[in-house]
């Protein structure tokens, strides 16, 4: 991942993130580095549970209570995300990166009409008066398709394909350069989705921001992302350009979460998917996190985990039985 | 009303004709509307057939399911089930059953509810879950004295939780629900439903709320069911390629009405109905390329209280006519099986 740093916008460094329990240090996120480059779309793939929730949090450091960024770096145009103070992050919140959060329905506030809701950053940035931010709201719903009259509307008068679409227009309210979306269709309907992606798509070309897509729905992914990272177990297991990764995965967790999709053409073959579950995330295993569900394990991959290596240009993949590549 | 079977399809065991369930709404200033969650809904279900319920959110498709289940009577129209006692071959169980006929009824079909965590009482352990089918349904392989019988139980909820692959199984009798993963429970859940050994299965998005990776194995379990109990499956989903890998004919509904039925691939690759062309063009499919051409429509599924005239889809169909709106269209057979409800 060596070679484009010139032009990242976004660089995690070997970034350990978790949650402080009594029994220990969940580490939901271990050792996670990856890049984001200016107007780029990374998808992040995984199960649930896998830690890329807790990574997106991470990069926006909306952490609370036991949620602690163990080590590592975040770095954004050169700053430290990671160890900055809570006033310069406050700074850098939906300023310059924002997030349109998993379930729409839970994200905006009942009581609040959206135009409310909407304006409210822009003037806690001290960007202007109400006026201005009115003005500025009126013009994101616009972006998004909802009509102007809406924008007295109460949450509970919007569907839930215009609810996503609200918080999305909420999300570039500030212009921002990175929009995290965590999950932003899951709960919606496979043609909403399409025409959410769709416009998310349309708008990054138009306003040029990068966009990090985190799902579990790797043919969703697929489709709409330039570079794809599979989370598993709190770690990155392949890396590299999407269509690269869809075509020839390395990594076997990928390969067995390719065969977990039904395809909509071709014959139809019994798929097998991924028996097991994830380890715990308190104690893992020392070597290679999927071991126990792996198809192609070999002795040795129990005992020190690979690390990513390069198999191509640009893809990269943490395991070290044969590469299919 | 023509019936949408397919010709060389093998005996039937379920058969819907024109069923509607309205439901009325509750509201003392809205006295006398209704809700139409199922419009004139016919199709029939085969011996050991996997059919595929397919719609977005709102389509009707878990009523369905229900008045199936027999949890809602019906508004009108007929549910018969396969009869071999009755004079033609079918006996009518869309009135109000008594006690011991609903009994009767639910020993051949069993549902598989979407949500495996609400699904299972969180006060009472797997094998007090297990064992209720087998009391109540009177399953228990009897032999003499309480003690034997106990034993006879528990051997035959031993040999249910091997067949869905919880194994060993005396270590998940004494569990909870909540010590359980998503994907276990819902092999609990299946178990239940296998363990009175039903006829017909009625799977309501039983995978939608499973990881990714787990929900191959549980589609996997379930056509093994069918294939060696001879079960017939019917499998909601908004999933068409789900569908397809599971199902031999697919049912696509929208707005409580049936808009295309026909054999899967049928119904996937050459969808003839513009809904259904929707949806396949909205699903992500990678390994066809990016450059697909997509159907643009505009709009929402319609207020089922107040229903579009006409067809149901007409304000969002790229194709609408003039008299699509005026009158319903009828289902008419494209080719032999396959069924739309268009003027096209």
């Amino acid at each position: 991942m060596q070679e484009f740093l010139s032009e990242n916008i976004l660089e995690c460094q070997e970034l350990v993130a978790g949650y402080e329990l009594k029994a220990g240090f969940v580490r939901a996120v271990d050792g996670v580095s990856f890049s984001l480059r200016r107007g780029e779309f990374l998808g992040i793939a995984g199960e649930s549970g896998c830690g890329k929730t807790t990574l997106a949090y991470a990069v926006m450091r909306l952490f609370r209570d036991n949620a602690k960024i163990r080590s590592g770096k975040i770095l954004y145009s050169g700053k430290d995300i990671a160890n900055a103070s809570e006033e310069e992050v406050k700074n850098l919140r939906w300023e310059h990166i924002s997030m349109v959060f998993q379930s729409a329905m839970n994200a905006l506030n009942p009581v609040l009409p959206i135009g409310e809701q909407l304006t409210d950053a822009w003037l806690a940035h001290k960007h202007g008066d109400l006026r201005e931010a009115k003005t500025r709201a009126l013009e994101v719903l616009k972006l998004v398709d909802i009509p102007e009259d809406r924008y007295n509307a109460y949450p509970h008068q919007l569907s839930g394909g215009m609810k996503q679409r609200v918080m999305i227009a909420m999300a570039l309210m500030l212009q921002p350069e990175i929009v995290i979306m965590d999950e932003p269709t899951t709960a919606l309907d496979v043609v909403v989705q399409r025409t959410i992606i769709e416009k998310i798509q349309e708008l990054r070309k138009e306003l040029q921001f990068s966009v990090i897509f985190i799902t579990h729905d790797l043919s969703l992914l697929v489709e709409i992302s330039d570079q794809l990272a599979i989370m598993y177990a709190g770690k990155i297991v392949e890396y590299g350009p999407a269509s690269e990764v869809f075509l020839s995965p390395c990594h076997p967790y990928t390969q067995g979460l390719m065969a977990s999709f039904p395809t909509l053409s071709g014959p139809i073959a019994r798929m097998g998917g991924i028996e097991g579950k994830p380890p715990d995330l308190i104690d893992p295993p020392p070597g290679c996190r999927f071991y126990p569900r792996c198809r192609n394990r070999h002795s040795g991959c129990d005992l020190s985990a690979p690390p990513l290596r390069q198999v191509k240009p640009g893809h990269y993949a943490a395991c070290d039985g044969e590469y299919h590549g | 009303m023509p019936l949408a079977t397919v010709n060389t399809m093998a005996e039937e065991i379920l058969r819907l004709q024109g069923v509607s369930k309205h439901f009325p709404i509750r509201s003392f200033r809205r006295f006398g509307e209704v809700v139409h969650a199922m419009d004139d809904v016919s199709f029939s279900l085969g011996k050991a057939e996997v059919l595929a319920l397919v719609g977005e959110s709102g389509s009707g498709k878990t009523t369905t399911a229900s008045v199936i289940a027999q949890l809602y009577p019906i508004t009108s129209g007929l549910i018969r089930l396969a009869d071999p006692q009755a004079p033609d071959g079918f006996r009518s169980v869309s009135g109000k059953l008594s006690r011991k006929a609903l009994l009767g009824y639910r020993k051949r079909v069993q549902m598989i509810f979407q949500d495996p965590f609400g699904s299972l009482n969180p006060t009472h352990t797997i094998e007090h879950i297990l064992s209720r089918p087998y009391v109540i349904h009177d399953k228990v392989v009897y032999r003499r004295g309480e003690e034997r019988r106990k034993t006879a139980l528990k051997e035959q909820l031993h040999q249910l939780l091997r067949s869905v692959g919880l194994e060993p199984p005396q270590q998940y009798l004494d569990k909870f629900p909540h010590e359980l993963s998503g994907g276990q429970r819902q092999r609990v859940n299946i178990a239940r439903t296998f363990s009175i050994e039903p006829e017909i299965v009625l799977a309501d998005e039983p995978t939608s709320m499973l990881d990714v990776s787990i929900r191959m194995s549980i589609m996997n379990m379930m056509l093994a069911f069918q294939e060696q109990k001879q079960v017939s499956f019917l499998y909601i989903t908004h999933d068409l390629a789900g569908a397809r890998y599971m199902a031999q004919r697919i049912v696509v509904m929208y707005a409580g009405m049936i808009m295309e039925i026909g054999t899967s691939d049928e119904v996937v690759q050459r969808a003839v109905h513009p809904y259904t062309k929707l949806l396949r063009s909205a699903a992500p499919a990678p390994e066809e390329g990016l450059k697909r051409n997509r159907l643009i429509t505009q709009g929402d599924i319609p207020s089922l209280i107040h229903p579009p005239a006409g067809c149901r889809f007409h304000p969002r169909c790229p194709y609408a006519m003039a008299e699509c709106s005026r009158l319903i269209p009828p289902l008419k057979e494209v080719e032999g099986g396959h069924w739309i409800r268009c003027y096209l």
